[in-house]
């Protein structure tokens, strides 16, 4: 199958690793990349701060681009739910609308196609370690991603599963919330990093860069030694 | 006076530092947590009975005229009055009117969050009038002289020692850190207050549209005293606490108990009708509904956020909010807190002031997964959002969104940004976390991550 990966403009810049284990994986599964590349944003930002024309205006781009995709893969729960869930209102009366429903209908979140889509969870990796995994808000209760994950970290050989406490509350990133209301984000944080740090576990595991950029900003201004990954990037680990 | 969006940031800086307040309500809400899936899981499937209670709440909300008048006209042939409220001023004047008629001096009032809505207390309390709440939760509030914490459980910020104390000080009673002691003291204290009182106003959880009834849920029995001992009850209900029939109770009640407390059902739950009838013994003389608009009509004339009159103030989405779980109640500055007092507030009390409640909020959907009347809140809290950007938009967010998206659609330049980024990030620890640094909202708390020297893009370019 040919799958166009979506990336989001932080795993481009911060987290390629994430964006490239992606690829290793599915190409090992006999399957062909479509990197669009003059892609960048998905326009989550304008659009969870009240701006929608001006999220529209770098989202259009995305829904013509991938519209005539045959399966459209998300590198991170939050812009999956933003692709699969707020276009098609995003563009509700708008000309697009219609291609907004149908990019919806072909657009996964990464964990979710592999399980999902292509019935997928032992890929061969190999991680010896203790983990424990922070549900994004927006795979969990926009996209429904839950069990996914677990059953491919279940495969992983050496892996060991940790759950924390309040695994599925969120960390509080929230994107421009993070920086709007720092005091609130960071105290939500605190409490995600002292549930994760209480299983004893070595990495927080997630499907979400950008929960884990905010948990990991917390976690090394802390000076604690526990670590964040995302789930591809173990799934591609030997 | 300071704008609420200044008070709030400022009290939720104070709270969220706040490490033993918020250990308490958390503590709390642990609990409600854990009571609350033992009591949902009784049922025989929540989610179709959250689907039923949605669509009756659709029905009576989309159909309120008519059920409206039709609850009226029986409320009266009950022996009601029945009264209008526009607005709190309507609603404190005729309730004013009442009790000046009466020549009314004591009164007592149960669990009232109309009540707080429209400043009834003050109102009373300004002409001379001597008013006690009965609730425990709401006693403790008014003793302190402060605003419910929480519209379900008032006082829920407070520990026993706190509580202790302030009875030693108002009630002069011995200090205890027993619970049912505590209730015992206020007990005492407001025993009295039923029997001397002339009027006792109550709220409602519900209208019963088929019979003419109001229905209200409580755990203590202070609500009974309230609306039976005392020869006039006037009860103050939002319009949007209508239901069509008298069977929607059957889901109601336990739906109420189970999302607002953890419990299967309250301890009580009373049903009003009207005065006391010729040949009863006891009851009012005088029954008085007075309904509250104060721009709930205006929510119901946009079909986008309408759902959110379906609301039964049970309270669900404050205790799993992780906002709330950090903020606590009283940074809100509002009647209602939490999600729900987020997506109202704006319309209630004006969409620029409240703004901000939108905008608070990581748009988790903790809130939209718990209501059990499925109010789509976190999408409110965006269309709120989205609403007050296309009234009067925020300039420089204007400007920087459309700067982003300027870059975004030109690949070339994003990644020329990239690599700037990454070659100036060695200078960004110069500033980092002081008044120069541009991320200071991020690097106070938190460190930056780093821009890879090879981003997504160059690993793909490099491949092929």
């Amino acid at each position: 199958m040919k799958v166009t990966l979506f990336i989001p403009c932080f795993i481009d810049a911060c987290f390629p690793r994430a964006g490239i284990s992606m690829v290793e994986i599915l190409e090992q599964l006999g399957h062909s990349i479509d990197y669009p590349e003059e892609l960048t944003c998905c326009g989550q930002p304008a659009f969870n701060s009240g701006c929608w024309a001006e999220a529209r205006d770098v989202a259009e781009r995305v829904v013509d681009r991938l519209v005539d995709a045959d399966a459209v893969v998300v590198a991170s729960g939050s812009c999956g739910a933003m692709l699969h869930n707020f276009y098609p209102e995003l563009f509700a009366g708008t000309e697009r609308e219609q291609a907004a429903k149908t990019l919806a209908s072909k657009t996964s979140e990464f964990s979710d196609f592999l399980v999902s889509k292509l019935g997928v969870t032992n890929l061969g990796a190999r991680f010896p370690a203790k983990v424990t995994f922070h549900d994004g808000c927006h795979g969990l209760r926009e996209l429904g991603i839950k069990d996914q994950p677990r059953a491919l970290l279940a495969e992983v050989e050496g892996l060991e599963l940790v759950e924390m406490e309040d695994a599925e509350t969120c960390c509080g990133f929230g994107g421009t919330f993070a920086a709007k209301f720092p005091m609130i984000s960071t105290a939500m944080g605190d409490r995600k990093c002292g549930n994760a740090g209480d299983t004893e576990a070595e990495f927080i595991v997630s499907n979400d860069s950008s929960c884990l950029m905010h948990i990991q900003g917390l976690l090394d201004r802390q000076g604690q030694s526990l670590k964040t990954i995302h789930l591809a990037e173990i799934l591609a680990s030997r | 006076m300071i704008a609420p969006s200044t008070q709030f940031k400022q009290d939720a800086i104070r709270i969220t530092g706040d490490d033993q307040r918020l250990n308490l309500i958390h503590t709390g809400m642990k609990k409600y947590e854990a009571s609350r899936g033992v009591r949902q899981s009784a049922f025989k499937d929540w989610q179709s009975a959250r689907q039923t209670a949605a669509e009756i709440k659709w029905d009576a909300i989309n159909h309120l005229d008519t059920h409206l008048v039709e609850f009226a006209d029986k409320l009266e042939a009950n022996g009601a009055k029945v009264h209008w409220a526009s607005n709190a001023q309507q609603a404190r004047d005729i309730i004013m009117g009442i009790v000046r008629d009466k020549g009314a001096r004591s009164i007592v009032k149960s669990k009232v969050m109309t009540g707080e809505e429209i400043h009834l207390n003050q109102a009373l309390e300004k002409e001379g009038y001597d008013v006690v709440e009965s609730d425990l939760g709401e006693y403790i509030v008014q003793l302190r002289h402060e605003e419910p914490y929480h519209f379900v459980f008032p006082a829920m910020h407070l520990a026993r020692g706190e509580i202790s104390d302030l009875f030693e000080r108002e009630l002069g009673s011995a200090p205890t850190d027993n619970p049912e002691e505590l209730t015992m003291i206020a007990r005492r204290a407001i025993r009295e207050k039923y029997i001397t009182a002339d009027i006792g106003i109550s709220g409602a959880n519900f209208g019963v549209a088929e019979t003419g009834m109001i229905s209200i849920t409580e755990n203590e029995g202070n609500a009974r005293l309230t609306c039976a001992m005392p020869n006039v009850h006037i009860s103050l209900m939002g319009i949007e606490k209508v239901l069509p029939k008298l069977r929607d109770l059957a889901i109601f009640l336990p739906m109420l108990a189970t999302a607002g407390s953890g419990q299967a059902l309250t301890g009580y739950n009373s049903m009003y009708r009207g005065p006391r009838a010729e040949g009863e013994s006891d009851g009012p003389e005088e029954f008085h509904v007075v309904l509250l608009d104060n721009r709930r009509t205006e929510l119901l004339a946009d079909p986008e956020q309408r759902d959110a009159l379906h609301c039964i103030r049970c309270g669900a989405c404050l205790n799993v909010c992780p906002i709330y779980r950090n903020i606590g109640g009283h940074a809100y500055g509002t009647t209602y807190q939490g999600p729900i007092g987020s997506v109202i507030t704006p319309h209630l009390r004006g969409l620029q002031d409240w703004k901000h409640l939108s905008g608070a909020s990581s748009l988790c959907g903790a809130c939209t997964q718990t209501c059990p009347v499925k109010i789509n809140l976190h999408e409110h809290l965006l269309q709120n959002r989205r609403n007050a950007s296309s009234e009067k938009p925020v300039w420089w967010e204007k400007i920087a969104f459309k700067l982003a998206g300027f870059a975004m659609n030109r690949p070339a330049l994003f990644q020329l940004g990239l690599k700037v980024a990454h070659l100036a990030q060695p200078l960004h620890g110069l500033v980092k976390g002081s008044v120069l640094d541009p991320a200071r909202a991020w690097t106070k708390t938190r460190e930056l991550p780093e821009v890879a020297g090879e981003s997504f893009r160059d690993y793909w370019k490099k491949r092929s």
